[in-house]
C-alpha cells in the first residue's frame, strides 16, 4: 500500500500492512538465537562434555564449527552459549529495569533534596566501570555463578536507567496534560502510571534492548576473565578466551563465537530499533 | 449566591523577589470573571495558586479558600480530592494539553473514571464510552466516534482544545479556570471555542475564572473584570463599565490600544 492511500486511510489499519525491515531482520536474528536456546534445553549435537573428535579440528560435516583443544564439539558449546548470553541478558535487563525505572520515576517525583541526592548516587554509580563493580561482586559473593553475573550487569545498568528514566520523566512531567491530571485530582501514582510510563517507554524500549546487547557483551567479558559462569555452562567469553591460545593455528574457535555474539547484539540493536519505531504512534504514519 | 472560590491577600514570592502581591478576589457559583494583564503580570501564577499547582521553587500566602478549603500551604495529597471535583482548568497550549500517546477516547475516559470513583462507583467500559461520546458531542466535536479513537496529532488546534475542554467537562467542576484557552487558536476558531465554552458554562452552572491579555476576548466571556499589573490587582469591576469608563490609566491605555487596533482593522481596505 502506498504512503499516499495510509495518510487517506487515517488512523486505519495501513500499518500492519508494512513491517519495518530493522524490525523484521532484528526479529530473525534474535528468534534464531532464541530457538536455539531453547533447542539445547533438549537436543545438541553432542553431548557439552564429550570428547566426540580430535582436538582442534576444522569445521567439516561432523563438526560445524570444528573442535576445541580437547575435542569438544564446538558448535555444542555455542548453542549452550546462546541459551546462556539471553539468560544472563533477560536476567540483567530485568533487574536492571525494575530497579532502574523505580529509582528514575521515585526521583521525578521526589522533593528537591531528595532528587539532588539520588541524581549524585546515580552518576556515581554510572562513573564506576561495569566490570570493576561485576567482580567486585561476584568477590563478596561465594564464587562466581549465574546469579552474581547477573547481579553484577543488572546493578550497573540500573543506574544508567534510573538516569534516562528521570530525564524522561522530567520532561513529560513539565507538559500541561499533567497539570491537567493533578487538576482533575490523578495521584502521582495514577499520574506515574498513565501518563508518564507509556510516553517514556518507547525510548525505554530502545534503551533496554541496547542494554540487553550491552549485558551480553558484558557476560562474555566476564566470562573471559573467569568471572562468569563456570563449566559446564559453555559461555561466550569462555570459549573466546581458550580460543585465544590457538588463534594462529586454529582460528574458527575464536571466529565462531564471536559470530555468534556479534549477530546477538547486533539482532538486538536492530529489533531495539523497530521496536521504538511501532510502540510509538506518531511515527507510524510516516512509514 | 455562594462563594466558590475567595482570594485574600496572595503574595506569591520566589528566592528574594515578590512575584504577585496583595491579591484578593472572589467568585461565586455561577459567575463569570475575566483576569487581564500584560505577559508576566501574574495573571497564570495566580491561577496556578488557586490550583495549588506552583512550582516547588515558588510559594504562597495569604489564603485561597476554594469550596471552603485553604489551598495556601496545603500537602499535594490533601489537595487531590479536592481538585476535578471544585475545580477543572484548561489550558493554553492544545499541543501539550493533551498526553500524546493515549487516543482521546482514553483520557477523556480516564476523566470519566476518576470522576465516578470518586462517587464511589465502577463504571462498565460501555458506560464509560457512552459518557466520552457524549461529553464529545457536548463540545460540538464532529464525527465523536472517530475522534474518540484518534491520538491527538490526528485532530486539529481546535478540535484538540474542545477535546480538552470536554475532559474539564467531564469532572463537573463548580469552578473552571481556563489559562488563556484561545491564544493559540486562529480566529475564526476562536469565536467558535469561546461561544462553546460561555454557553458550557452558563448551562451547566459553572463559576469560571477565564485569563487572558485579550480585553476584546475577556469582553465576549466573561460578567467582570480584574485587571492584574506587575504582580498587583489594579482594577475591577462589571465588564462594560470597566472597558467604557477606566478609573485606572492602564487599563485605559489597554482599551484604548484595543481600540486603536480595531480601528485600523476597520479603516483597512
Amino acid at each position: 500500500m502506498s504512503g499516499h492511500d495510509a495518510m487517506v486511510s487515517g488512523n486505519g489499519r495501513a500499518r500492519k500492512a508494512a513491517l519495518p525491515w530493522p524490525l523484521a531482520v532484528g526479529g530473525l536474528l534474535v528468534g534464531l538465537h532464541i530457538v536455539v536456546a531453547l533447542l539445547t534445553l533438549v537436543w545438541t549435537p553432542y553431548g557439552v562434555g564429550d570428547m566426540a573428535g580430535g582436538r582442534l579440528e576444522a569445521p567439516s560435516l561432523a563438526h560445524w564449527a570444528g573442535t576445541d583443544r580437547l575435542g569438544r564439539d564446538l558448535m555444542t558449546q555455542i548453542m549452550i552459549g546462546s541459551r546462556i548470553a539471553l539468560l544472563v541478558g533477560c536476567g540483567a535487563v530485568a533487574l536492571g529495569a525494575l530497579i532502574g525505572v523505580t529509582i528514575g520515576i521515585l526521583a521525578a517525583f521526589a522533593t528537591r533534596t531528595l532528587d539532588d541526592v539520588l541524581a549524585a548516587a546515580l552518576d556515581i554509580l554510572i562513573a564506576f566501570p561495569t566490570l570493576l563493580l561485576a567482580m567486585l561482586i561476584v568477590a563478596s559473593s561465594d564464587g562466581a555463578s549465574l546469579g552474581t553475573a547477573i547481579l553484577a550487569i543488572g546493578i550497573a545498568g540500573s543506574a544508567i536507567v534510573a538516569r534516562l528514566t528521570r530525564i524522561l520523566a522530567k520532561r513529560v512531567l513539565a507538559m500541561d496534560y499533567i497539570t491537567a491530571a493533578r487538576v482533575a485530582g490523578t495521584g502521582w501514582p495514577g499520574i506515574a502510571r498513565i501518563h508518564v510510563l507509556p510516553n517514556i517507554w518507547p525510548t525505554l524500549i530502545v534503551n533496554f534492548a541496547l542494554q540487553f546487547g550491552l549485558a551480553v557483551i558484558a557476560e562474555a567479558s566476564l566470562s573471559y576473565l573467569g568471572l562468569g559462569a563456570p563449566p559446564p555452562n559453555a559461555s561466550w567469553g569462555r570459549l573466546l578466551q581458550e580460543a585465544q591460545a590457538s588463534v594462529y593455528t586454529a582460528p574458527f574457535g575464536a571466529i565462531a563465537p564471536g559470530i555468534a555474539l556479534v549477530s546477538l547484539v547486533i539482532g538486538l540493536n536492530l529489533f531495539a530499533d523497530g521496536l521504538r519505531d511501532a510502540a510509538d504512534p506518531t511515527r507510524r504514519r510516516s512509514r | 449566591m455562594s462563594t466558590l472560590l475567595s482570594v485574600e491577600n496572595l503574595e506569591i514570592r520566589t528566592a528574594g523577589r515578590v512575584l504577585v502581591s496583595g491579591v484578593s478576589f472572589s467568585i461565586t457559583a455561577g459567575e463569570r470573571v475575566g483576569l487581564i494583564g500584560e505577559s508576566g503580570s501574574g495573571k497564570s501564577l495566580t491561577a496556578l495558586a488557586v490550583l495549588g499547582l506552583l512550582p516547588d521553587s515558588m510559594r504562597a500566602s495569604g489564603s485561597v479558600l476554594m469550596d471552603g478549603r485553604q489551598i495556601v500551604g496545603a500537602r499535594d495529597r490533601d489537595l487531590v480530592p479536592l481538585r476535578g471535583r471544585s475545580v477543572a482548568a484548561v489550558f493554553q497550549e492544545p499541543m501539550t494539553a493533551l498526553d500524546p500517546l493515549m487516543r482521546i477516547g482514553g483520557q477523556v475516559g480516564e476523566v470519566v473514571r476518576r470522576r465516578a470513583a470518586r462517587d464511589g462507583r465502577k463504571p462498565g467500559r460501555a458506560e464509560v464510552d457512552a459518557q466520552v461520546t457524549a461529553l464529545l458531542e457536548r463540545v460540538a466535536l464532529p464525527e465523536p466516534g472517530r475522534v474518540a479513537r484518534a491520538f491527538p496529532h490526528e485532530i486539529s488546534g481546535g478540535q484538540r482544545q474542545r477535546a480538552a475542554i470536554a475532559m474539564a467537562l467531564a469532572c463537573r467542576p463548580k469552578l473552571l479556570i481556563a489559562d488563556e484557552p484561545t491564544t493559540a487558536l486562529d480566529v475564526t476558531t476562536q469565536a467558535e471555542i469561546l461561544k462553546l465554552m460561555e454557553g458550557l458554562v452558563r448551562d451547566e452552572g459553572m463559576g469560571l475564572l477565564f485569563i487572558s491579555h485579550d480585553l476584546p476576548v475577556v469582553a465576549t466571556v466573561a460578567e467582570r473584570a480584574l485587571v492584574m499589573r506587575r504582580g498587583e490587582l489594579i482594577e475591577e469591576g462589571a465588564v462594560e463599565p470597566l472597558f467604557d469608563r477606566p478609573a485606572h490609566p492602564y487599563t485605559e491605555g489597554l482599551v484604548a490600544a484595543a481600540r486603536a487596533f480595531d480601528a485600523a482593522l476597520e479603516t483597512a481596505p
